[in-house]
């Protein structure tokens, strides 16, 4: 009985874990109550995984009314692989989050910190198990409501005015993404969105589907931080308390992404959105141009924090570029790369995360031979930055390597001499930080007493688990690819 | 001077006495009528708060923060989230979907009945709390 109601309780218990930590208060009960809902989440994201890879896909009634009157939760191979990516990101980071939190947040607000966290959670759940246009728009609030919040937690002012910067951006961009949906509707009186994907090709002709598609575009593209619309990110990823800084950027515009999947190829189809509406004309360009440029930023930025936010925008830019070739190859590559970059840009931030804890901040010109401080931390932030660039046997040479090969397929060569560019500005702002982390000797005459002085395990031990993932990941790049390429699978075949 | 404060608004404060527990009744009107006529729970929870808000009004935020306390306000907020959620955890446990109402009575017919009539509580509950803690948050900033 169990196994049925798995959609629904995935996102069933973080939700019920926000009014519960509400009630209780006390910081440890809530962080407990939390953790257990995010893990019994994960739980029940890794059953729906394996129940849809043996079986095929699941629908979820909600309510028990059958899908186009109803709400469905449709789970297919791809929002599986989502789900359990959000799900168990979320889980190893909260861990983390613990000692993280009790430093940077003050203690009475604990509880509203974690209640926020889940309801983030479950937003971006929602956003992944739902079938329905209108359901994503609802979610899609619950996540970005609280994820303000969370912002916002930062013990700095400036976090105020990052999170009413992306306050702003992210209610235009869903404001965007609602009017789309709504014009969708207008044209094809359906919600549901294998309903969808069935009547707009008779409605292909109505200017009111043209409409929706342009509106859904750039409000999808505002929320995912695509290139030229990524002014919110820099800011919001620099000053919120870095536990969330290292949630959202494993999570949440990966979760904007997947929607841009969904609407792109499995509601207007490939055939509409880079056949008749020529996406990758405007898609292209912004994917490059924010790569190349945004890796260029990356280099010149003295702050640990906004430098991997830059590089977050430039993999996003890889990921846009992957959909665009519009294959099932160039899809396998940007959605494995969207599992590995959540992986490793989680691990980075969390130990730019460790570093904040002990040295208390992340100007990387003052980080002079902290490997002798913390000799852990610089590990597992040298292990994830070469995946970042991309060397191999790390999970960066997996999805640089598909993304590559993908374009060569397509015969686009220029893509793959610029991803290969922008890898080399990748060595130099890992590199420039890492030489200083390594090997600079300390510019201050009195010198800092010297000794280890690592950060408490309950951050390392997090931070560990998910090296560890993505050095399997690496080293057997064919795990993630044939999920990866299952999940292509069904983006492409369409709404069976 | 005190005595002179206290009674400059005697009317007003009358007549608001008079009218807070009417507009708390139209509110639990609108709240149970909401399965079969128009209304519901986000209607009544504005109109119940509405009730709390010109109390505030008229009495001064001091008061009313002794009527219902921000204590309070917190864990009705949550006690709304959870009705909700629990009416849907419920039809789960008697193996039905989640909040599916069929599975409450015998007669389908009678199970929507009492799901809406729980989940529009729980809705309710949560709209008072928020709306009346909305109040109290604007209303203390200077």
């Amino acid at each position: 009985m169990i196994a049925d109601q798995l959609p629904a309780l995935t996102i069933v218990l973080p939700m019920l874990a926000a009014p519960l930590c509400v009630l209780a208060r006390r910081p440890l009960a809530c962080w407990v109550i939390a953790l257990c809902a995010n893990f019994l989440a994960v739980l029940s994201a890794w059953g729906m995984f394996w129940q849809v890879r043996d079986d095929g896909v699941i629908r979820y009634a909600l309510g028990g009314w059958a899908a186009p009157t109803g709400i469905e939760y449709y789970v297919d191979m791809m929002n599986a692989t989502m789900l359990l990516l959000v799900s168990f990101i979320s889980c190893v980071v909260l861990v983390y989050a613990y000692r993280s939190v009790n430093k940077s947040v003050q203690s009475a607000k604990h509880y509203l910190f974690y209640a926020a966290w889940m309801l983030c959670l479950t937003g971006l759940l929602g956003i992944c198990i739902t079938g329905d246009a209108f359901n994503v728009f609802v979610f899609l609030e619950i996540s970005s409501l609280s994820m303000y919040m969370l912002i916002a937690f930062g013990n700095d002012k400036r976090a105020l005015f990052a999170s009413f910067r992306y306050l702003i951006m992210g209610s235009i961009g869903a404001s965007f993404i609602l009017i789309g949906i709504g014009f969708l509707y207008a044209a094809t009186g359906a919600l549901n969105m294998v309903d969808l994907a069935q009547r707009i090709p008779d409605a292909e002709s109505q200017r009111a589907v043209l409409v929706a598609f342009s509106f859904l575009t750039i409000g999808l593209m505002i929320k995912s931080a695509v290139f030229p619309l990524h002014g919110w990110l820099a800011n919001a990823y620099q000053h919120s308390p870095v536990a969330v800084t290292a949630f959202l950027a494993g999570t949440a515009t990966k979760v904007s992404l997947y929607v841009l999947l969904r609407f792109f190829f499995s509601i207007f189809g490939p055939g509409y959105s880079f056949g008749s509406m020529f996406l990758n004309v405007v898609l292209l360009p912004a994917a490059v141009a924010g790569f190349l440029m945004l890796s260029l930023v990356a280099i010149f930025q003295t702050d640990l924090r906004r430098m991997l936010a830059y590089s977050s925008v430039a993999q996003i830019g890889y990921i846009i570029a992957a959909f665009c070739l519009a294959s099932q190859s160039g899809l396998t590559a940007g959605i494995v790369h969207i599992i590995n970059h959540g992986i490793i840009k989680t691990v980075l931030f969390m130990s730019v995360g460790c570093i904040l804890y002990r040295v208390g901040h992340t100007h990387s010109n003052s980080l002079d031979n902290l490997f002798h401080k913390m000799p852990l931390t610089v590990t597992a932030f040298i292990l994830s930055g070469l995946g970042l660039i991309g060397v191999p046997l790390t999970v960066g040479f997996v999805s640089k390597f598909s993304l590559i090969s993908a374009s060569m397929e397509r015969g686009w060569w220029m893509i793959g001499a610029l991803v290969l560019l922008s890898s080399l500005f990748a060595i130099v702002y890992i590199g420039r930080v890492v030489e200083i982390m390594l090997f600079r000797k300390s510019r201050n005459s009195t010198p800092e007493p010297v000794g280890r002085h690592e950060a408490p395990m309950m951050m390392l031990i997090p931070m560990y688990v998910l090296i560890g993932i993505s050095i399997w990941f690496g080293v057997s790049g064919s795990t993630t690819l044939a999920v990866a390429s299952e999940a292509a699978a069904a983006l492409l075949g369409g709404y069976q | 001077m005190k005595l002179y404060e206290r009674q400059r608004h005697r009317v007003l404060q009358i007549v608001t006495k008079l009218i807070i527990p009417f507009v708390m009744l139209f509110a639990l009107y609108v709240q149970f009528h909401g399965d079969y006529g128009p209304g519901g729970g986000f209607q009544a929870g504005v109109i119940f708060a509405s009730a709390f808000i010109l109390h505030g009004l008229i009495f001064g935020l001091q008061r009313t923060r002794q009527v219902i306390t921000p204590t309070a306000l917190r864990i009705l907020m949550a006690l709304g989230v959870l009705i909700y959620l629990g009416t849907g955890i419920y039809s789960m446990l008697l193996g039905g979907n989640l909040l599916d109402y069929n599975v409450f009575a015998h007669d389908g017919k009678h199970g929507q009945h009492w799901g809406i009539f729980a989940v529009e509580l729980g809705v309710g509950v949560t709209v008072t709390a928020v709306m009346i803690s909305l109040f109290y948050s604007f209303a203390s900033k200077r």
